[in-house]
């Protein structure tokens, strides 16, 4: 019986538990539902919630468990001398012919007596395996078919005692909940635990994603780390990846790309988002900042591949003809100047908006107290609202720097491919999150080193971002708290 | 008394009111340098808006043209159905190999009537001005109509992608010389059929329905598997991610007590928001690809990796929307006898709704856009077949609008720069019209208490 099945029963226990519970508890009050301590719905509720629960969870867990008891039971019974490293892929051919097995029962290519009676020495299994989709590497091995019967048993007799505990769970439920309807019970207060529980749990989902995006980082990086030392990685200069091994695989030209053009973009995004955040906010009229406020903010609506198509198509060649060419500083489209001035721009709005908020959030006075004092605008905002608003400034450019150090697609388009520690902003240089994009694309073996840096790049990148995120935020909620 | 005397010691020393002094003059001067540098940021900003639009669209509306060519193909019974009793699987053994010579033989027949064959051009280049992609085309027709074979039918197929640059002005007599595709005399012989009214240049419907194409017929390509892969992905996010970013909202705001747990729920909220979206790519390859097993390149794991992403977004858009809901309405509900949760579910949501449905329509405007996770969960496979209906094509392989964008720069043929800014202006159309319901939306419904 297929799980959607299981699923479709236990909806339909679940449904029967809520009208019987239902039904129960308007007969028990009489026909006066004021007698109840909870309205019939929560009766109802509090059956299916009682069909459902346990059942889903146990499911759950034996859908989690189960795949891993079968493999090590199966595991045990492989030849003792398989060496530890082959038993992983001979357990992986196991269990492709297994389910490849269940899917000739299912599509009636055999029947089960054949699968009984099926044996390696017949060259047939592969032929008749194959037009279902299912891939043999070479010709089945008489162990690992043995293996795979076994296999296919333990899994049948698995997969029907977990319907029938599951189907037994949602009775026993369905029943006690049942009996337990009366006059006095709490239905409500019930219900709305469970339904609590819920609301936990879904907050609970930051913290899942969080430590999974840890879990997976590092798990893979001390894997790649137990192949390629910590010290070449960190300190190496040279980034030369080579599928047929020894690839030198240094973090410094990537991270110097990095910061490279993350600092052409803060040059380019910080004067020009400060300066547009302090004339909308002290100089604009109404007018004219309904207008521009909407449309400078409709920059950071636009989805990064589009920078990207304008870096690539538009500014890259306007900067090599432009620019480099005549200057003689290179001849290449996709530089760090063009990926950075890009980049730039999608910041722009981000930096002014942040700005914006935070030179609002100086008191009034403080402006009032210098233009009393006989200080023009100007004077006012450099030296009292500036200086004011200085951390909050600083936070925002700090968040501004995570952002371009994350960017991926601007500069997987604009920057280039070309690994290298150079100071000619002209020339095509790359980053982090190119390389992760590069080595991570396409074909890749989850057992090199060149696939699994990836995941070690990926956690440098996190730990950088996630360092200037906290310092930002630190230094915003310190200065907000001064003038509350 | 009356004014100080021009000697008077009372005088100020910087003179009168009425003319500015020096250093007054040095201070109003930088006052007004200060207020354009103001308007030249602005300026800056509003320029790069303009000039990134207008690159894109220059570049990409001519996507949406497309040049055809209108021949009449003889469909011969003898070639096509060997068999001659009009068996549909005997038909389909003829490939498109067969429909080729006669597409050719057709196109020659009418450069000839029209005299238009340069001294020395062979048959195979006047063939060449039809895209490869006209024989399936003839080919599906026959195999919709077998009637057709054996009769003479009028068909629109497409140019070739160079004869379309050529309509486009992407491709000139210059760089025809150049090029090893494309021959000034085949451009003649165009320009030729187009005053003949054979070759015509319109609307292209193609580009939006029709899956992508490879790498030697750019004209052929469109957005059909993109679009739908990214609306199934659309599907998936908001179904995972509005309720569960409401569930957890409603925790925060309403339940939370002020705990470790909850602080540090907090934290990781405001975190999860600004983590580059390549690492939840990262995530998505390592915990649902191979970890659980799910198939690359599937909607559903696109699905499942940018619900994760949009889940801050939406958390914070919706506590936002509680949040503005006045406690008074949470005491009347509780004074007439609600338990705290009906309070919450019966009054308080319902008024937060607009502000929660905005907040969501935002989030999915930013995960419609985004490509890098999906990049590294192989959603930028060539993928020419449409997924299935829901559920199973959720687990068919797909791409998204973004990807497929990305998928296009990354071709030879400049062609393809012309589909890949014409894909944006697609994918740029639907963020504004999600955006635009938005703000209508919050217009509408907005509450001010």
């Amino acid at each position: 019986m297929p799980l959607i099945w299981l699923f479709a029963i236990l909806l339909a226990l679940a449904a029967a538990g809520y009208t019987l519970g239902r039904r129960r508890a308007v007969a028990v009050s009489g026909g006066d539902i004021r007698r109840l301590h909870s309205l019939p719905n929560y009766h109802g509720l509090n059956v299916a919630l009682a069909v459902l629960v346990p059942a889903l969870l146990v499911l759950f867990v034996w859908l989690i468990a189960q795949p891993m008891i079968v493999d090590a039971r199966v595991a045990a019974t492989l030849p003792p001398a398989t060496p530890t490293s082959e038993r992983a892929l001979v357990m992986s051919d196991v269990r492709r012919l297994a389910e490849g097995l269940e899917l000739a029962v299912q599509s009636d290519i055999m029947t089960e007596d054949e699968v009984q009676r099926l044996n390696a020495a017949e060259d047939g299994i592969r032929a008749r395996l194959a037009p279902l989709g299912v891939a043999l590497g070479s010709n089945v091995d008489p162990a690992v078919l043995v293996s795979a019967k076994r296999y296919r048993a333990l899994s049948i007799a698995g997969n029907t005692a977990r319907n029938i505990v599951v189907i037994l769970l949602a009775l026993g439920g369905l029943g006690l909940a049942w009996g337990a309807t009366g006059l006095g019970f709490r239905a409500r207060n019930s219900v709305e635990r469970a339904v609590l529980a819920l609301l936990i749990a879904a907050a609970s989902i930051a913290i899942l994603t969080t430590a999974g995006i840890v879990l997976s980082l590092l798990f893979e990086s001390i894997n790649f780390f137990s192949q390629y030392s910590i010290a070449d990685f960190f300190f190496g200069t040279k980034w030369s990846p080579n599928f047929r091994g020894n690839s030198q695989l240094g973090i410094l030209p990537l991270l110097w790309g990095t910061l490279y053009i993350s600092l052409i973009a803060l040059i380019v995004a910080v004067p020009v988002g400060l300066f547009s955040a302090i004339y909308l906010s002290e100089y604009a009229g109404p007018r004219m900042r309904a207008v521009a406020k909407p449309l400078i903010e409709v920059l950071a609506g636009i989805p990064t591949i589009v920078y990207g198509l304008f870096a690539l198509i538009t500014v890259g060649p306007l900067l090599r003809d432009y620019f480099a060419q005549p200057l003689g500083l290179g001849n290449s489209g996709s530089s760090v100047m063009t990926a950075g001035l890009v980049m730039g721009i999608m910041l722009i709005p981000f930096v002014s908006s942040l700005s914006d908020d935070i030179i609002n959030a100086v008191p009034q006075a403080m402006r009032d107290g210098s233009y009393g004092l006989g200080a023009t605008k100007s004077e006012t905002i450099r030296q009292v609202i500036v200086p004011a608003a200085l951390p909050g400034i600083v936070g925002a450019i700090l968040l501004a720097a995570s952002r371009a150090i994350g960017e991926t697609m601007i500069v997987v388009l604009g920057a280039g491919a070309a690994a290298q520690l150079d100071l000619n902003p002209f020339e095509a240089m790359t980053t982090v999150t190119v390389k992760i994009v590069s080595q991570l694309t396409g074909d890749t073996d989850f057992a090199s080193p060149e696939t699994l840096v990836a995941f070690a790049l990926g956690l440098t990148l996190f730990v950088i971002t996630l360092g200037l995120n906290v310092i930002a935020l630190f230094i915003v909620r310190r200065y907000r708290e001064q003038y509350e | 008394m009356t004014d100080p005397s021009p000697d008077s010691p009372l005088r100020p020393e910087h003179g009168s009111l009425l003319t500015q002094n020096a250093r007054t003059k040095r201070r109003n001067a930088a006052e007004k340098r200060f207020k354009y540098y103001g308007m030249a940021a602005v300026g800056v900003g509003l320029l790069a808006l303009v000039v990134l639009l207008v690159s894109i669209l220059g570049n990409g509306l001519s996507a949406f043209r497309q040049t055809h060519i209108t021949v009449e193909i003889a469909l011969p019974a003898d070639t096509l159905d060997p068999g001659g009793n009009r068996d549909i699987d005997d038909i389909k053994k003829v490939f498109t190999f067969g429909y080729a010579p006669l597409i050719q033989a057709a196109l020659v027949a009418k450069v000839d009537a029209l005299n238009a064959r340069p001294d020395g051009m062979s048959d195979r280049e006047i063939g060449a001005l039809i895209s490869k992609q006209a024989a399936a085309t003839v080919r599906d027709h026959v195999l919709a109509n077998p009637d057709a074979i054996g009769t003479t039918h009028r068909f629109r197929l497409l140019a070739n992608g160079r004869i379309d640059g050529y309509f486009k002005g992407r491709v000139t007599m210059d760089t025809a010389e150049r090029d090893g595709n494309v021959t000034p005399a085949q451009l003649r012989v165009a320009d030729a059929l187009k005053d003949d009214g054979a070759l015509t240049t319109g609307l292209n419907p193609r580009f939006i329905t029709a899956p992508d194409a490879s790498d030697q017929r750019p004209e052929a390509a469109g957005l059909g598997v993109a679009i739908l892969g990214s609306l199934y992905v659309m599907v998936i996010v908001l179904v995972l991610a509005l309720p569960i970013g409401v569930a957890a909202s409603i925790y925060l705001e309403e339940f939370a007590p002020k705990n470790r747990w909850t602080d540090l729920i907090e934290v990781n909220i405001s975190n999860l928001a600004a983590v580059p979206s390549i690492v939840f790519g990262i995530l998505g390859l390592a915990i649902f690809i191979n970890f659980a097993g799910l198939p690359q390149s599937a909607p559903i794991v696109g699905g499942l990796v940018l619900t994760l992403m949009t889940l801050p977004t939406i958390i914070i858009a919706t506590r936002a929307s509680l949040k503005s809901v006045p406690p008074s309405i949470r005491s009347a509900a509780l004074g007439v006898g609600a338990s705290k949760m009906q309070s919450v579910f019966h009054h308080v949501l319902p008024l937060a709704a607009p502000g929660i449905l905005t907040g969501t329509i935002i989030g999915l405007a930013q995960a419609l856009g985004e490509t890098a996770p999906l990049l590294l969960i192989g959603m930028v496979a060539f993928v020419r077949e449409y997924p299935d209906a829901p559920p199973e094509g959720f687990f068919d392989p797909a791409t998204a609008l973004p990807v497929q964008i990305y998928n296009w720069t990354q071709r030879a043929d400049p062609a393809f720069v012309e589909r890949a800014s014409g894909a944006i202006i697609v994918l740029l159309v639907f963020l504004v019209a999600m955006n635009t319901v938005a703000v209508l939306l919050r217009r509408r419904f907005e509450r001010r208490w």
